[in-house]
């Protein structure tokens, strides 16, 4: 099952024609520069922008297409906007409940108690939208949007107002919004940790059109991506814990690949992670080296590699099939002699964990 | 110090100026609503035809409308095909005039607070299941309430103050058509002083009053 959309929306200096397919499970991140039509997708799926025109559904359920059109209130989604979006003139109960209200009890399928829950909400009951911080105005818009039991939850940049602070407040309860709730979402944002830390889908959005999508492993290590070649670039490495180690207090993170060691990390035992590995970290050797204070040492094939600059190249490995980058000098591409196919270790110095 | 004439007038009076404002506040909301958020070529012609009663003088306004009103205009011979009567110097034209003339005073508050409310949190109500009428009344309405308390003193104070339009159209009926701002002039006319500053005082007052409730209150309002 999945979600299947075109649209074409045009403005005085911008065309948006964005073709794509997502799994109607999980979270999709939509990811691209400012002003590359992230938001204007989201608004034509959500009915709100005039003049767009292209076919949109979900699960073989039809919400436009050159016959259709269902009015952005006939639409089972829930949008979180960027801005706070509270009505300034209900408390955050009414609130809360404007959608659930006008939502038919036969497709109720999230309840008042479960959402408030789920965002812890019900402190700031009696409140209006004015005496709230970002941070609280959010999560009362996040938990709204669930009441209306939608088939699709659309969030655009839903944390980018917010400080460092409030997100790392509001992230933890995403993610308990994924792992609880059976809602696809649709997740814009130009913040690569949101999108390490959330999504299982990647739509890349360039100049109005899908430059690229696939699973967010694949497409942060693509080479022919920007993503792979940013600063930051990093591997996403999906893993589990399988056990620690008492003595030297350390944690056994299993994956496709082999089994990472890091210093224990307060989760249990089964619990799956997501680990970011970042290219810089990334060293390669011809031979497993012995005697060394890197730990993590797995055999690797040299899947792809590209010049970054005169000194620099990146490479792509792949760990049983798992992607992962490194960043060397052309010097030591050179010397290694480093092409598609050949074998050889991957150092990895340190490993981030995102529970 | 109020003679029965100056009572009737003070009756007519409110009455007119509180069945004015009503009726502009039913048709002046829509008229406002869609003017906020129409985007058709031809909104600054309709815009143009709302406030022209804020430059006219009164008496252009009310010459128009008696000649249309009378037993001769389109109006007035509409309505005696209908089997009823013309409507110059009666109160139903007072009325008609009265309407005519406040309805910039109504249109423009209301309209500038549909504008202030925006098309955000209508588009948010739009995404939790409400039709366009229910989120106009459960959203538009209560945000731009402030405006909608300028637009109904504002109206209703207009009505109570103008002269000209009421002249021409409604003749300065005693009982029937002669309202507070007329029987001032009556008075000053013939010279009674004392009653003219009983009535001009009151008007005073009500007029500073209203726009005091009105001013407090919007704050209020911007507070919460």
């Amino acid at each position: 099952m999945a979600i299947e959309a075109h649209y074409v929306v045009r403005y005085d200096d911008f065309v948006l024609d964005a073709a794509f397919t997502a799994p109607s499970r999980g979270i999709t991140a939509i990811f691209g520069p400012s002003g590359c039509g992230k938001t204007s997708l989201l608004r034509a799926i959500a009915g709100l922008e005039r003049g767009s025109r292209g076919e949109f559904s979900i699960d073989g359920v039809v919400w436009q297409d050159a016959t259709t059109f269902l009015a952005p209130h006939k639409r089972p989604l829930g949008y979180v906007f960027q801005e706070p979006s509270l009505f300034p003139h209900l408390s955050v109960r009414a609130n809360l409940l404007y959608g659930y209200k006008r939502t038919p009890t036969a497709s109720q399928r999230v309840s008042f108690d479960q959402a408030v829950e789920l965002l812890r909400v019900a402190p700031l009951f009696g409140r209006y939208p004015s005496g709230l911080s970002g941070g609280e105005r959010q999560r009362v818009a996040i938990a709204r949007a669930l009441l209306t039991s939608p088939r699709l939850l659309l969030m655009d940049e839903a944390l980018a107002a917010l400080d460092a602070q409030s997100k790392a407040e509001i992230l933890p309860f995403l993610e308990r919004l994924h792992g609880e709730l059976e809602v696809p979402m649709l997740y814009v944002s130009h913040a690569t940790d949101e999108v390490a830390r959330l999504a299982d889908h990647l739509l890349l959005l360039d100049g109005g059109k899908v430059r690229a999508s696939g699973p967010v492993a694949e497409m942060v290590t693509r080479l022919d991506l920007p993503l792979a070649h940013s600063r930051d670039a990093e591997a996403i490495v999906s893993a589990k814990i399988t056990g620690h180690d008492e003595t030297y207090d350390l944690s056994h993170l299993e994956f496709a690949g082999g089994r990472f060691l890091v210093p224990r990390v307060g989760l249990a035992l089964g619990q799956p992670v997501r680990l970011r590995v970042q290219a810089r970290d990334v060293s390669l050797t011809r031979e497993r080296q012995s005697g060394t204070s890197i730990l993590n040492s797995f055999p690797a094939i040299v899947d792809d590699v590209a010049e970054e600059s005169p000194s620099q190249v990146l490479v792509r490995l792949t760990l049983s099939g798992v992607p992962i980058l490194s960043r060397i000098t052309r010097l030591s591409a050179a010397t290694l002699e480093l092409e598609p196919g050949r074998e050889l270790f991957v150092q990895v110095k340190s490993v981030a964990v995102l529970a | 110090m109020l003679n029965a004439a100056d009572l009737s007038a003070l009756s007519i009076t409110l009455k007119l100026a509180l069945l004015t404002t009503l009726i502009l506040i039913l048709i002046g909301t829509p008229l406002a609503w869609w003017l906020a958020r129409t985007r058709v070529r031809f909104k600054p012609v309709i815009e143009a035809v709302v406030a022209l009663p804020l430059i006219l003088p009164p008496t252009v306004l009310g010459f128009y409308l008696l000649i249309a009103l009378g037993p001769r205009g389109p109006i007035g011979r509409l309505m005696e095909a209908l089997g009823g009567r013309p409507l110059a110097f009666t109160f139903a034209g007072l009325v008609i005039g009265s309407v005519s003339y406040s309805l910039p005073f109504v249109v423009q508050p209301l309209q500038g607070a549909f504008t202030a409310v925006g098309r955000r949190p209508l588009e948010v109500a739009a995404t939790l299941g409400a039709s366009p009428m229910d989120r106009f009344l459960t959203i538009a309405v209560p945000l731009a309430r402030p405006g909608f308390l300028t637009a109904a003193v504002l109206g209703f104070a207009h009505t109570v103050g103008e002269f000209g339009v009421v002249l021409m159209i409604g003749g300065n009926i005693p009982g029937k058509t002669q309202v507070l701002s007329i029987a001032i002039y009556d008075h000053v006319e013939t010279l009674e002083y004392a009653h003219a500053h009983t009535l001009a005082g009151g008007l005073l007052l009500l007029s500073f009053l209203l726009l005091l409730a009105v001013y407090t209150l919007n704050r209020r309002f911007r507070m919460v």
